[in-house]
């Protein structure tokens, strides 16, 4: 089963390599993985998109918090959360598909952030499957390019992940 | 007042009270061992390769409650270190490894002696460090023995760039330090713990299984009384030898792949199974499947949360040091008016006892040729059972983890998880430092041994003492054992031509030689060895050429599906 999983990090050289190096010494799968630092600048926060049996999960979550760099984790499934993705889209727009693939972008709730005579840049924010049905509903052969962020994750109401 | 990185670091060491550090000097380290040769509070033992610091460090921490040390320079003197530090971490091994570094400035730049030490290193250590700024020098190294030492100890790797250790500024070493993210759990939950002694006493076929977590925590005594107050048998894993006393009429021996036949039935038949510092490893349980499909509870004790439930579902979680969570337990067994099931015990029992009357162990001396086991029985009978024993990996590791009956803990000096052969030796030396007095005795083979074989320089120039019991069997045994077993009798590679004249090669490093050819001349060799007090001797016995060891249970079968001596 998809999980998504959020860490709180110490912000040092190297942390990231930690936690990449688990998932591939221990073969676990990564479907996305972001981080960034947080409003304290001495910690990250990161979401992985991973997948695997319940065991599987319940090792990696385990073995992330045995990282000693690591504060604090977080299973987003084992509660409600929240998920959004960024993608950017270039697309090819031109004659009638130009003003069909405004309307697509209206209906997903994009926005066109680069117009050229040729073409279009969307962006969207959504779950990843919002993004992907987005992707689907437009033309493939009209896709010049699109790049993703990856999910982060966050608690419904009071499910806080702080130190 | 300021000193130099290399000041520091030495201070540091001083301030933990290191004995001694095993090492090997470079470019990179020119300053920190300057700063060694102006004081002599650190002792510093020079091997013949960074591998051999490692090991004897490791052997030094194995066989006290200490930190080993090792130091080496950058480079290949890190990459040499790799295996040692690897050999540590699969045996939780608390040690502090420091390592030279080119100047920070050079990092990234391929400069000579460069490597990315700390990425090499990275799944290999329980944490590592690369300081670049002179002023986080001295915490850095308070962390490094906290983390080694605390929690499921391990090794910790401290990378110093050159320059950092010829930069000067204040010292002071923290008393203390608090990593935020780290805090190790001491006690188990007390619900748990509840929930164990009820699971405990209602149990009719009730197995102890523990491992090196005993021993590394320092919980035998602990141990012992719950097994004594509740008359439950006992097995030990290879790294639990020690733990809890072989001469007692409650253990069961070793477990596992080459674990003692009642041992294993008793671990795939009972009904309670108290899991305790171990971690239900593929040598240990054998297939996943076969052990799972009887039912039993578990409970797991053990201080890292993600040794449990990693192979086997447990019922029983505890998470905990070990020696606390088992006083704790006994306070509450004390505490308690239920009676363990003693019918279904004395039946119990008597089935073990039936397993055991199988004498598994049993093999066929010989007058002709000097047999392994023999070997062992015999240097356990001639050192009392006293020595510290370190070995190498292959059959002969195995014959000294069946046939020499730990009694106490931190005796047997062994690489369980990583199986490095190269261990033997060097871990000795460490061994012998950290107890001077004591018999330390390297049981090898003739494979094993030449891994590491030039450490008998250092020991010459440290007289340590050691005596290398070496099974020459002129073949890699363990490898000529599969390949017999699960590979037609193709012997491909395991047979050793052109060994070399141990006798001849003990005297050229300075040391004593003695070749052993006949079964008779077994006892008053060893004898004759152990009473050079201030020698080593190199003990070369001609063993069986075709002898294995039994029992067996092949990899990837279960524990009842054993091969036994018997059966060929």
């Amino acid at each position: 089963m998809r999980h998504i999983i959020s860490l709180l990090m110490e912000n040092e050289a190297g942390a990231l390599s930690r936690v990449s190096g688990l998932f591939s010494a221990r073969g676990y799968n990564i479907e996305s993985l972001t981080v960034a630092p947080t409003e304290d600048p001495t910690m990250s926060r990161m979401t992985i998109v991973t997948s695997g049996s319940d065991e599987v999960i319940e090792q990696i979550n385990k073995q992330l918090n045995k990282l000693i760099e690591v504060v604090s984790v977080m299973d987003m499934n084992e509660g409600d959360h929240l998920e959004r993705e960024l993608m950017l889209v270039k697309v090819r727009a031109v004659g009638e598909a130009r003003e069909e693939m405004k309307r697509m972008a209206d209906i997903f709730r994009g926005r066109i952030i680069d117009v050229t005579e040729n073409s279009y840049t969307i962006e969207l924010t959504g779950t990843g499957s919002k993004l992907d049905s987005f992707l689907q509903a437009i033309d493939s052969g009209l896709i010049m390019e699109t790049v993703r962020t990856g999910a982060c994750g966050i608690g419904r109401g009071d499910r806080i992940l702080k130190l | 007042m300021e000193l130099t990185g290399a000041e520091i670091a030495i201070r540091c060491l001083q301030e933990e009270g290191v004995e001694y550090v095993f090492g090997y000097p470079g470019g990179a380290v020119l300053f920190i061992y300057d700063a060694l040769f102006n004081q002599d509070k650190v002792k510093h033992i020079l091997v013949r390769h960074e591998q051999a610091a490692v090991h004897a460090a490791d052997g030094y921490a194995r066989s006290t409650e200490k930190v080993g040390v090792a130091l080496v320079t950058s480079g290949p003197g890190a990459t040499n270190a790799v295996t040692g530090i690897a050999t540590a971490y699969m045996d939780s091994i608390p040690l502090v490894i420091i390592s030279g570094q080119v100047p920070t400035s050079y990092i990234g730049e391929d400069a000579f002696q460069e490597v990315d030490t700390v990425g090499i290193t990275r799944p290999c250590v329980k944490h590592n460090f690369l300081v670049k700024d002179i002023k986080e020098l001295a915490t850095t190294l308070k962390k490094a023995f906290h983390l080694a030492k605390s929690g499921r100890p391990g090794p910790v790797l401290v990378d110093i760039p050159k320059d950092v250790s010829t930069q000067k500024v204040e010292f002071s070493y923290p008393a203390a330090v608090d990593i935020r993210s780290y805090h190790p759990a001491l006690h188990g939950d007390i619900d748990q713990l509840k929930l164990a002694a009820q699971l405990l006493l209602q149990a009719r076929r009730p197995m102890i299984y523990s491992g090196g977590g005993v021993v590394l925590s320092g919980a035998s005594k602990q141990l012992t009384d719950l097994a004594h107050l509740l008359n439950f048998p006992v097995t030990n894993t290879l790294m639990g030898l020690g733990g809890y006393p072989a001469s007692d009429k409650q253990f069961l021996g070793m477990l596992g792949m080459h674990g003692t036949y009642e041992a294993n039935l008793a671990m795939q038949n009972c009904d309670v199974l108290l899991a305790v510092g171990a971690r239900f490893d593929d040598r240990v349980i054998g297939n996943v499947e076969h052990f799972c499909q009887v039912p039993r509870k578990i409970i797991h004790i053990d201080i890292d949360p993600s040794s449990i439930a990693k192979r086997v579902k447990v019922d029983v979680p505890i998470v905990g040091d070990v020696a606390h969570v088992l006083g704790d337990l006994l306070a509450i067994l004390h505490g308690t008016k239920q009676q363990s099931e003693a019918a279904a015990l004395a039946a119990w029992w008597q089935q073990i006892d039936a397993w055991r009357g199988r004498n598994s162990l049993a093999y066929r001396n010989s007058d002709e040729v000097i047999k392994p086991q023999f070997v062992v029985e015999t240097l356990h009978r001639i050192t009392g059972g006293d020595a510290f024993v370190t070995s190498d990996v292959g059959q002969h590791q195995m014959w000294a983890a069946q046939y020499y009956k730990f009694n106490q803990p931190r005796r047997w000096i062994n690489s369980g998880g990583l199986g490095t052969m190269g261990f033997g030796l060097p871990a000795a030396m460490g061994v012998q430092l950290a107890h001077p007095d004591a018999t330390v005795a390297c049981i090898t083979g003739e494979g094993s041994i030449q891994m590491n074989i030039q450490e008998l320089s250092t020991c010459k120039q440290f007289r340590l003492p050691i005596k290398i019991v070496a099974l020459n069997n002129r073949y890699l045994g363990m490898v000529r054992q599969w390949q017999e077993f699960f590979h037609g009798n193709r012997y491909s590679e395991s047979y050793m031509d052109a060994l070399p004249d141990f006798v001849k090669l003990a005297e050229a490093y300075g040391h004593i030689g003695m070749r052993i050819e006949k079964p008779s001349d077994v006892e008053p060799a060893l004898k004759e060895a152990f009473a050079r007090k201030h020698d080593l001797v190199f003990l070369d016995f001609k063993t069986d050429q075709t002898e294995n060891v039994y029992p067996m249970v092949p990899g990837g079968k279960g524990l009842s599906e054993v091969i036994l001596a018997e059966d060929l």
